[in-house]
């Protein structure tokens, strides 16, 4: 009870409410704008926030990340195009439902859904974390190292159809963080003899360049659109009296997403997959899913919406990112000079309180917010996408230059930027060269720390957590290779070549 | 079960036209790499393996290499997508807004933030096809609402231009602090 409490008087600071609030908000509207996400959004404000204190820092990123989705779910229902990334799988059974006449219907069931699991997912954990608090101390470097291998497999992994490509590109995200000046011997790496590789390549201007300026360059150089939209009318608390209905589908959708979460390199797309299966085969009307059955709706918002809390999970208790934009809030964390890790958990969990309910909070101001104010929403939908991309380049100048006013950062991010189109236009993941970069200088650290400790290999999974983290990466190979040989057995027929968001990477 | 078939199709990411051309591009750079690996990252006499400094970018450029192998080799065993110069013509075009993001960094430490980013609002603007005053108008209010959030309101690290040395002290020292 001390540490809610200490958790409530950190949370009533002014700068922390209104960093929510303006996190909170600004998150639905720039989710709710196609092309944009959190992911831009979260590395253009990143520099900015380095000059606040810690917890308002986290409390505004943390307000984007968890709110983007309800704003993404909003387009993605009214014109089939998802705001963000995640909200793709909404657009099957939300379209479906606006074409039917039930526009109303299907955004007040996908804001309830997002609230359910949000809500949920906050909740697990915040009864999950003195249990948490107990297993942490546990990993030392070598279950850290191990669990940081993991999370490189599975997000390799996860990137189905395109293995080799994602194994490439998070080699690459390794590669990238050992350029530079070597902290042990002082020695430089991959310089080629010029002074401004010397300082490395800062993750920053990578995370700029990839996700902010990459989408400016995309948006100027396809051709123009402007959706135009319908108003939406009536009430949208109908949707929670509904979701009651679809307590069952909510409740599984929301734990596949706070297991999905909690798992490093899996996150949304996975939750969702398994989710939405899981209410089709349960369903009384399964051949309903893809023309407008609302469950499919609830199965995709209440597992997106609930990934974002568990993916603190990893962050907080083992310094160990799960996805791009967890990735990035870590960076928040080093800046001001706080280890996320078992420490943290054993020494300052009202910290970590207070960001759980900070994320409790978000979610009651976005879902007010978004029950008086879909229909302004849905003029910023209206933007033209090119104005969208002059904005955001305007913006990503912003954060890399105010990092360190360093023109070769701004070249860096800008070369990334024309690297980050090839691979939007190619279809191919950004999230693997991010985690490659931040899990690449995790296992580096770690394996270093471990080796005093480790005489033969088998010393290495000797613990018991070791042991259990190496046995599920054997187990995710062993089931990625089943998996390869029934596709062998049964080859895909159709090619799509279309453009599609990718994960993060909006 | 014909629309769950669909639903792991849009889990999948399928190639698109020039894939060839970067598995190519990346295989030839991550040899580049192989091959700089003994001047650049030379491995030191002594010491354990797991604890040189050469570890890790060995091992990650030889994955980079074995995965971007793989990956050309998939590509290149899959049916052609035609139209695979212009796509990678699209990718070029973008080097123009890479560009226009230089010149704009290359201008606000002489022009200051608040003057650059009016103008390059507007002429991005323009760049983009927009010749409507009040659109223009509009990138131009989008320009100062960005300065003033960032620069007043949020207080981050950008420099005064040069031109602000030939203001007035008072007015000097307003422009330096907020703009």
């Amino acid at each position: 009870m001390d540490v809610f409490s200490s958790a409530v008087t950190l949370l009533m600071d002014w700068q922390v409410l209104l960093a929510l609030l303006i996190g909170s908000i600004g998150g639905v509207i720039i989710g709710a704008i196609p092309g944009v996400g959190a992911a831009v959004a979260i590395a253009i404000l990143l520099p900015a926030t380095f000059a606040l204190p810690p917890l308002v820092g986290l409390v505004m990123l943390l307000g984007i990340y968890g709110s983007s989705m309800y704003g993404g779910a909003l387009p993605a229902v009214l014109i089939n195009t998802p705001g963000t990334a995640v909200n793709a799988l909404t657009t099957y059974d939300g379209y479906p439902m606006t074409q039917k006449g039930e526009a109303r219907r299907a955004v007040a069931l996908a804001y309830s859904a997002s609230f359910f699991g949000g809500v949920f997912s906050i909740v697990c954990l915040m009864l999950l974390a003195p249990l948490l608090a107990k297993i942490a101390p546990h990993f030392g470097s070598r279950e850290i190292f191990l669990a940081a291998l993991l999370g490189i497999i599975l997000v390799v992994l996860a990137h189905r159809g395109q293995i080799f490509a994602a194994g490439m590109l998070a080699a690459f995200g390794v590669f990238l963080q050992t350029v530079g000046l070597e902290p042990i011997t002082y020695s430089r790496q991959f310089t080629f003899g010029q002074t401004w590789l010397t300082s490395g390549v800062d993750l920053i201007v990578v995370v700029l360049g990839l996700f902010a300026l990459s989408q400016a360059f995309l948006l100027l150089t396809q051709p123009d659109e402007r959706p135009k939209l319908t108003s939406i009318e009536g009430s949208m608390l109908s949707g929670l009296k509904e979701l009651w209905l679809y307590k069952r589908v909510a409740t599984v959708s929301s734990s596949f997403g706070v297991l999905m979460g909690m798992i490093p390199g899996v996150g949304e797309f996975t939750a969702q997959f398994m989710s939405y299966t899981y209410a089709q085969k349960t369903s009384k009307t399964p051949e309903l899913f893809g023309k407008g059955a609302p469950e499919g709706l609830i199965a995709s918002e209440a597992a997106n919406n609930a990934v974002p809390a568990a993916a603190m999970i990893p962050l907080l208790a083992l310094g160990i990112p799960g996805e791009a934009l967890t990735a990035m809030m870590l960076s928040v964390f080093y800046v001001h000079n706080v280890i996320p890790g078992p420490q943290l958990f054993q020494n300052d969990m009202p910290f970590v309180m207070a960001l759980y309910l900070a994320l409790l909070v978000l979610n009651v101001i976005v879902l007010v917010f978004l029950m008086f104010s879909t229909n302004k929403l849905t003029k910023m939908i209206e933007l033209p996408t090119r104005l969208i991309g002059v904005t955001i380049l305007l913006l990503g100048f912003v954060g890399v230059y105010s990092l360190r006013n360093s023109i070769t950062d701004c070249a860096i991010a800008a070369g990334f930027g024309v690297f980050g189109v090839i691979l939007k236009r190619l279809n191919l993941p950004i999230v693997p060269i991010i985690l490659g970069m931040v899990l690449g200088g995790i296992m580096e650290t770690k394996l270093r720390s471990a080796m005093p400790r480790v005489k033969n290999p088998l010393d290495m999974i000797e613990r018991p957590i070791a042991m259990v983290i190496f046995a599920m990466i054997l187990l995710v190979i062993a089931l990625h290779i089943r998996t390869l040989i029934k596709e062998a057995r049964n080859p895909a027929q159709d090619v799509d070549t279309e453009i599609h968001p990718t994960q993060g990477g909006q | 079960m014909t629309r769950l078939k669909g639903l792991q199709e849009l889990f999948k990411r399928y190639r698109r036209p020039g894939d060839i051309v970067f598995a190519w591009a990346f295989l030839a750079f991550s040899l580049f790499l192989l091959s700089q690996l003994g001047a650049q990252a030379p491995w030191k006499s002594g010491g354990k393996t797991f604890t040189q400094p050469a570890f890790w970018p060995t091992v990650s450029i030889a994955l980079m290499t074995f995965f971007a192998a793989l990956h050309l080799l998939s590509s290149a065993l899959s049916p052609r997508i035609n139209g695979r110069w212009a796509e990678v013509w699209d990718w070029v075009r973008s080097v123009e807004y890479a560009g226009w993001f230089m010149a704009y960094v290359f201008t606000v430490p002489q022009l200051g933030y608040l003057a650059t980013t009016i103008i390059f609002a507007v002429l991005l603007a323009a760049r983009a096809g927009y010749r409507d005053p009040k659109v223009l108008m509009g990138m131009a209010a989008t320009g100062v609402t960005i300065v003033v959030l960032f620069k007043s309101f949020l207080q981050v690290k950008i420099p005064g231009g040069a031109i602000y040395e030939v203001l007035p002290t008072t007015l000097r020292s307003f422009m330096l602090t907020y703009f």
